[in-house]
């Protein structure tokens, strides 16, 4: 069992969960991510990583109750605890394996919608450890969406912030801000790293392939293993099938197949709402019964 | 009673069964187990043994069931196999144990299988466990994988007073028993779970949820962990599929996503979370025992199912018993057929399947004739729904992450003897990690072999003799 240690509210039906898990603690990397699962009835739900102290044996998740399995998770309390926890899984972010001193050239753009904030967190902060200098565009669809503000703050060098109703930010879209990021520093970034709503994604790459900005993209595809096993999560990218959980999650998003990709994720809409319908309301209920905001 | 006849086994009437996922097979009682062990001739020189991969005293605990001695009967079988309800069911004996039996030539064969099944149903429920009296001899092996080659080369290890601890990836012990052979042909709570307990009972200790190669590799095994030798028992679980136009669609997924999900995750049960789907009209592409799973788990959530297969029905891979199992529940062939290209429709979802006719020609280097396209013969088979069953390869999580442990160019550990030493001193593999997808008991004919290798290996290092 991997217990719940501390848990925050900290937007509109998401939650930041503390989880005792000393093994994926130890062997965690920025950009890997987690399969969680609630109960022994409870399915295998893959979430990245937001943190993790090796010492203290801890690893940090976020999550948005979109349906009935991310419900009964945020239902969980602080003492409860998840009967299943397994990882680090994926790839780490690919600057990992660079050369430090190459790092410390490149300026890294990074763009992150939703609670695509996240995993975008631990990259920021390996690269602030490291003294590369690195930019965050933070996106949601308005003010109360914006998550880790002033965790990603401590890590960057500029936030940008942009809503779509403008109650925060600029009012627009991720892109809005990095288009003009880009044009007023021409040849500025060298790297920008995506993680958001596919679509988000989808806008970025091709948004910066126009500038010839190298751009990197974590993919949230359907999965059950997460070690190569049950190829549900399998995309094109460059023309080449690749399996997300061993592969990626990190891929060169001038080179994925986004329409494949978001079509395949919703291959069990249909399945899901159709026999959880009823209860997704009671677990997004549950999710907020005797927690304090 | 006819000597050349089997006592035939009770089993869920097929219009039944097509609508649960409750087991095919009831099994013979005490009776009907009794009557079936004394057709056993007791041969003096006993050409199942010979034959059974883990080398079991077959007549042995026949003669014991004959007597009703059930327990002795264990005994027997225990001190060859930790899995006997599990083996049981899943073999395929008529090729090895009763594919000898000298009362097959003029009949049938005793019904080894059967007696075995029973002898472990019958353990389980009167609570007899593998003995255990090693004395701890204070060394420690690591085995990576808990399917049946883990839990073999385990059970064998314990025996002999090692301290031994399994790291499964995923959350439940039992690899392929667990998420890919489906519960009507073997119970999970029931039989799995019990034989892995058994493994546990023999001082076993179990770690799920641990993926070595990710949270930690072999050398942190040696190294921080303090393990004396490492045992690969990973398996052949990635899915290979045909690499053909169209097989991204939604609804086309590999026989392990799907029976994972149907098994390991209960998905069938709607008790459980995890969603599964299958369409009007289910297509599983290839012969084995997989697809049979695959293709007769498919039945049983309501579809109408297509097994398409290159070869024809003498070349089939899958048990004689799936075949006729997947008969009886509905399930239609179509032989010599061979996908060339998924079609789709505009939102991206499967509605058919483009095939070519196949004939044979002279046989391959398998030993079975090679299957040629009949050019001009595309045809299209409407279908919803698309199971690739096409075998699997090893996961290259291990040996990507472990020096020097070299692999063949289909990915498979080498082994560089019948013991299972591989190139990299103190790492030891076996089964199907080694062999590519072959079957439960090879795997754990190949695991008890490497046990005694790995006990041979450590006590040569720490005396310095063997």
């Amino acid at each position: 069992m991997y217990k719940v240690i501390e848990k925050k509210y900290i937007g509109p039906d998401i939650w930041q969960m503390k989880v005792l898990a000393p093994r994926v603690a130890r062997y965690a990397m920025p950009g890997q991510f987690v399969i969680v699962i609630t109960d022994k009835k409870g399915e295998r739900i893959p979430l990245t990583i937001c943190d993790f102290n090796r010492k203290e044996g801890w690893v940090v998740i976020v999550l948005q109750v979109v349906g009935f399995s991310t419900g009964r998770m945020a239902a969980l309390n602080e003492g409860d605890a998840f009967a299943d926890f397994v990882g680090p899984l994926g790839q780490p972010s690919l600057f990992i394996n660079e050369e430090k001193e190459e790092l410390k050239e490149k300026k890294f753009i990074f763009v992150a919608g939703g609670v695509g904030a996240a995993p975008v967190y631990p990259q920021l902060k390996w690269l602030s450890e490291n003294g590369v200098t690195a930019d965050i565009i933070l996106g949601a669809r308005s003010k109360e969406q914006l998550i880790l503000l002033d965790d990603l703050k401590k890590v960057s060098d500029n936030i940008y912030v942009a809503t779509n109703d403008g109650s925060e930010g600029t009012k627009g879209f991720v892109t809005d801000v990095l288009k003009t990021l880009i044009e007023d520093k021409p040849g500025y970034y060298k790297e920008c790293i995506a993680i958001g709503p596919m679509i988000m994604m989808k806008s970025v790459a091709e948004m910066t392939k126009g500038y010839g900005l190298r751009t990197v993209v974590s993919l949230n595809t359907l999965m059950i293993d997460g070690t190569g096993m049950c190829g549900a999560c399998r995309v094109t990218v460059g023309g080449k099938v690749k399996f997300t959980c061993v592969d990626g999650p990190e891929f060169d998003g001038h080179q994925v197949n986004f329409e494949e990709a978001m079509r395949r994720q919703g291959m069990y809409r249909k399945e899901e709402s159709e026999s959880h319908r009823c209860n997704i309301d009671e677990a997004v209920e549950a999710s907020h019964k005797n927690n304090k905001r | 009673m006819k000597l050349t006849s089997r006592i035939p086994v009770r089993e869920q009437d097929p219009e039944i069964r097509k609508n649960n996922f409750d087991e095919v097979s009831f099994g013979y009682n005490e009776d009907e187990a009794a009557a079936e062990a004394s057709r056993c001739l007791n041969c003096k020189k006993p050409m199942c043994v010979t034959n059974c991969p883990v080398g079991i005293n077959i007549p042995g605990f026949i003669m014991h069931v004959k007597g009703k001695n059930f327990r002795e009967a264990a005994s027997v079988i225990f001190k060859s196999s930790v899995l006997p309800a599990v083996c049981g069911r899943v073999c395929p004996q008529e090729i090895q144990c009763e594919g000898k039996c000298i009362l097959g030539v003029k009949g049938e064969a005793v019904s080894v299988g059967k007696l075995e099944r029973f002898v472990g149903d019958w353990s389980r429920e009167n609570n007899v466990s593998v003995p255990v009296s090693a004395q701890p001899n204070g060394y420690k092996v690591a085995v990576i994988g808990s399917g049946p080659a883990g839990l073999t080369c385990a059970g064998e290890l314990a025996s002999m007073g090692y301290s031994v601890t399994i790291f499964e990836a995923l959350h439940k012990a039992g690899g392929v028993l667990e998420y890919g052979i489906p519960e009507f042909r073997l119970p999970k709570e029931k039989v799995v779970t019990y034989e892995v307990e058994n493994v546990r009972r023999m001082g076993v200790k179990i770690i799920t949820n641990a993926v070595i190669g990710k949270a930690g590799n072999i050398d942190d095994l040696f190294d921080n962990e303090g393990f004396d030798a490492v045992f690969v028992g990973t398996g052949a679980g990635l899915p290979v599929f045909m690499n053909i136009p169209g097989e991204n669609l939604n609804g086309v997924l590999s026989a392990n996503e799907f029976l994972t999900r149907i098994n390991l995750m209960k998905a069938y049960d709607d008790d459980f979370d995890t969603p599964v789907r299958t369409g009007q009209r289910v297509s599983v592409v290839g012969g084995g025992n997989v697809a049979m799973d695959a293709a007769r788990a498919a039945v049983r959530l309501g579809a109408e199912v297509t097994v398409i297969y290159r070869r024809s029905a003498e070349e089939l891979p899958a048990r004689k018993e799936e075949v006729h199992h997947a008969h009886q529940e509905g399930i239609i062939f179509r032989f010599l057929t061979n996908p060339v290209e998924v079609i789709g429709n505009n939102t991206g979802w499967v509605t058919g399947l483009k095939c070519v006719k196949m004939e044979l020609g002279e046989p391959d280097e398998s030993g079975r004739r090679r299957p040629t396209v009949i050019e001009g013969s595309e045809f299209i088979v409407d279908t919803d729904t698309v199971i690739m069953s096409l075998g699997t390869s090893p996961n290259p999580l291990i040996a990507g992450t472990t020096p020097k442990l070299e692999t063949d160019r289909r990915g498979c550990v080498k082994a560089l003897d019948e013991n299972g030493t591989t190139t990299r001193e103190g790492v030891f593999a076996a089964g199907d990690v080694v062999t590519g997808s072959a079957t439960v008991i090879l795997a754990m004919g190949a695991a008890r072999k490497t046990a005694r290798a790995i006990d041979n290996y450590i006590k040569s290092k720490h005396t310095g003799k063997q």
